[in-house]
């Protein structure tokens, strides 16, 4: 390639990439590089004791004494605000929580709630949204010690945006980046069930489907299965955005290990596979706002998976794969039918044609 | 009370994975049987590249059995100034409706997502039908159905067209393509390895599989309709290369729960009373006699290029020519080139800033191949 193509390829680039696009904000590659190359820039730099910006974690992890301060932090915009399973009050709680718990940190201490709403926005939806945080909160023994409160003229935001920033301590942080060759990959239940609830919930596909989102708190969750793994647990993610395969892309590249599915022990719910087949969407792309993906050392594996069978959130957790040496930083999908590349998501799933 | 989707997806018999291992021994058999290498065969559907890639396929097939997509991605085929059409309604204030994948699909300088987040409004519907709720929804503003597709998207499009009563606000942007002459044209290419096709079910169920017979009489190719379950596309394949292996150049029904000789001829009917077949450049790979469908003069109040002027002049041809120029997309779909033979696939032409037609949409080639990994060593 001559020096004025490349030129010209990177003015026609810059000419895509001078707007920020849905797919900047959809958790792939596109928010990543946006991410690194304006709002984290200089602040990945900076020293930080434990996990800090660079990292890319699902928060930060800061040495205090013998311990860790976890802090995250997360804004929730979601439409429709009230959908099949919950609302955005709960989602702003657990999505918190999970994110604390993700890090190894499952007894918060706090979390902070800033709320920004439209001239107009209907007194009773706010109540309904505040209801359900309480409930949330309550559920996960999280509770919410300050805030803070705007209103924006009516076109400026849409509806209602909530903002939820959660600290909690841990002796054991995790990362998620810890994966070694051997260890066991598993779900801690069903995937897809969020992003295709909101998804029918948006477009109203006409299809007479029980579909709702799985949004939970799951801190007690992962208190239980690291109690039961004694650590043995080496990383953990939760797969919001971009489902199960971008979690698994980020684990396996971070780590360095290739990570081997099989597709027939994933455990997907008959509703939820049979709508994204009729979408064209794979249910490996879908959010989950109740889930998490763990690495556990395969000694620790059964004893893990029988914690969180026992508990509630956890009935259908299974063990879907393991880490290998194989393939490094690829993540290998077997269908039962041969092997191939488990896709990272590219921006948002749109449905197929035909 | 169970859903009504309760086992639609996992009880599904055409997805047994002993009965593919049966099928993909077969498939090595007569690979051996038929002794050349490669032994090239030809799908023509991105539905079909997608199942293969999905269910990784393509990794049971013996190394000389070589399985490509042609021309079958509608939405990668879509040519630019289609595109461009669509996108300059979208900024004259027109809603533009479409199918999601079309949303991606780069234009001269833009794309309808593009276009959508500079305020266009721009929307996705999954079926034609909601191309004429939304103009009811909307009965103030014009509503451009943005139609895209082979005969199985047509026909719904036809069927829209037919209807009694229209909201007075919508129209049709044509955009459809017709199979056929593109399999006629990588028959005709004097380089092709191309010793089969097969042939896209869902299109067969419309045409019927009477449609391929006088191309394999003129060409002496066989052609093989098959589904698009694992079991479906297998299967094809054993009769494919069953009929290579005798020299026989038939057709043959692999998927006869939903395909016939004569085909759906009320869907034929409503097809061709709405839409006539027009050459025109299908992107990346030729000038296609008869491969595009545009609406009838009859159905003139209903088109959309002749309800508004549409000024392409401004997007200029500024487009990165060059890199454009090392683009392989037209090889690739001829049959005659692989993604990996491509010096700009995975490089410079990625899925979210794509150079070329194959790796635009999520049915194109590249774009398959770059997601699920193409034929990996694993």
């Amino acid at each position: 390639m001559s020096v004025s193509d490349g030129d010209a390829r990177r003015t026609a680039l810059q000419a895509h990439e001078d707007r920020v696009l849905m797919k900047h904000g959809a958790g792939g590659r596109a928010m990543r590089r946006l991410i690194e190359e304006t709002l984290a820039a200089g602040f990945a730099d900076m020293a930080v004791d434990g996990i800090g910006l660079s990292a890319f974690d699902d928060g930060a992890a800061i040495r205090v004494g013998d311990q860790w301060l976890v802090v995250t932090t997360d804004s929730h915009v979601v439409k429709p605000v009230f959908f099949p399973g919950g609302d955005i009050g709960r989602l702003s709680v657990a999505g918190t929580v999970n994110d604390l718990a993700m890090m190894g940190a499952t007894e918060p201490l706090g979390l902070t709630c800033a709320v920004i709403l439209e001239e107009g926005y209907l007194r009773s939806d706010l109540e309904k949204v505040h209801r359900s945080m309480l409930e949330a909160a309550l559920e996960a023994g999280a509770p919410i010690v300050t805030g803070d409160t705007k209103v924006m003229g009516r076109g400026e935001i849409d509806g209602i945006v909530l903002n939820t920033t959660g600290v909690a301590m841990t002796r054991h942080v995790v990362s998620d980046a810890g994966l070694r060759p051997g260890d066991r990959i598993i779900l801690t239940g069903t995937v897809g069930d969020h992003g295709i609830a909101l998804m029918a919930a948006r477009r109203g596909f006409g299809l007479d489907a029980d579909l709702r989102s799985d949004v939970a708190p799951l801190n007690s969750l992962i208190r239980a299965a690291m109690a039961a793994a004694a650590g043995g647990i080496t990383a953990m993610k939760d797969p919001t955005r971009g489902g199960v395969a971008s979690a698994l892309h980020e684990m396996a590249q971070k780590a360095g290990v290739g990570i081997l599915v099989r597709e027939e022990l994933v455990p997907i719910r008959d509703v939820v596979r049979a709508t994204a087949e009729i979408l064209g969407l794979d249910p490996l792309h879908i959010a989950n706002e109740g889930k998490a993906v763990i690495g556990v050392a395969a000694e620790s594996a059964d004893a893990v998976l029988a914690a969180l069978r026992a508990h509630p959130l956890g009935a259908d957790a299974a063990i879907v794969g393991e880490c290998v040496t194989e393939h490094p930083r690829k993540v290998v999908l077997d269908t039962g039918f041969g092997r191939r590349l488990l896709a990272e998501p590219e921006g948002e799933p749109l449905p197929r044609i035909c | 009370m169970p859903s009504p989707l309760t086992g639609v997806a996992t009880d599904l018999k055409f997805r047994d994975p002993a009965k593919a291992r049966e099928l993909s021994a077969a498939v090595v058999r007569l690979c051996a049987d038929i002794g050349r290498d490669p032994i090239t065969l030809m799908h023509v559907c991105g539905s079909h590249e997608q199942a293969i890639a999905k269910y990784g396929l393509r990794s049971n097939f013996p190394p000389a059995l070589d399985v490509i997509m042609g021309p079958g991605c509608p939405v990668c085929v879509t040519d630019l100034p289609e595109v461009d059409e669509a996108v300059a309604l979208a900024e004259q204030g027109v809603r533009v409706v479409t199918y999601g994948d079309m949303l991606r699909v780069p234009g001269t300088a833009r794309s309808l997502l593009e276009a959508q987040a500079d305020g266009g409004a721009v929307d996705v519907i999954y079926s034609a039908s909601q191309a004429v709720d939304l103009a009811w929804a909307h009965p103030g503003q014009e509503v451009v159905f943005f139609a895209t597709g082979f005969e199985t998207t047509a026909v719904a499009t036809a069927a829209l067209a037919l209807r009694p009563e229209l909201p007075p606000n919508l129209s049709i942007l044509s955009a459809h393509k017709y199979i056929l002459p593109a399999m006629e044209i990588v028959a005709q290419m004097p380089a092709t390895r191309v010793e089969g096709f097969l042939a896209a079910g869902h299109a067969a169920t419309i045409t019927g599989w009477g449609l391929f017979e006088p191309f394999v009489e003129r060409y002496r190719l066989p052609v093989v309709v098959a589904g698009f379950e694992p079991l479906d596309i297998l299967a094809g394949l054993v009769k494919l290369l069953e009929l290579v292996r005798d020299g026989r150049a038939e057709v043959a029904n692999a998927f006869p729960r939903c395909v016939t000789r004569e085909g759906n001829r009320n869907a034929q009917e409503q097809l061709w009373r709405v839409f006539e077949t027009v050459g025109g450049i299908w992107r990346g790979i030729a000038h296609i006699p008869d491969g595009n469908l545009r609406l009838r003069e009859e159905f003139a109040g209903l088109d959309a290029r002749r309800r508004f002027t549409i000024d392409l002049a401004h997007f200029g041809t500024d487009a990165p020519a060059a890199l454009t120029q090392q683009c392989i997309c037209g090889t690739i779909m001829a049959g005659s080139a692989s993604p990996f033979d491509c010096a700009l696939f995975g490089k410079e032409c990625l899925p979210d800033m794509p150079v070329g037609a194959c790796m635009v949409s999520s049915e194109g080639t590249c774009r398959i191949w770059h997601t699920y990994g193409g034929r990996p060593k694993l």
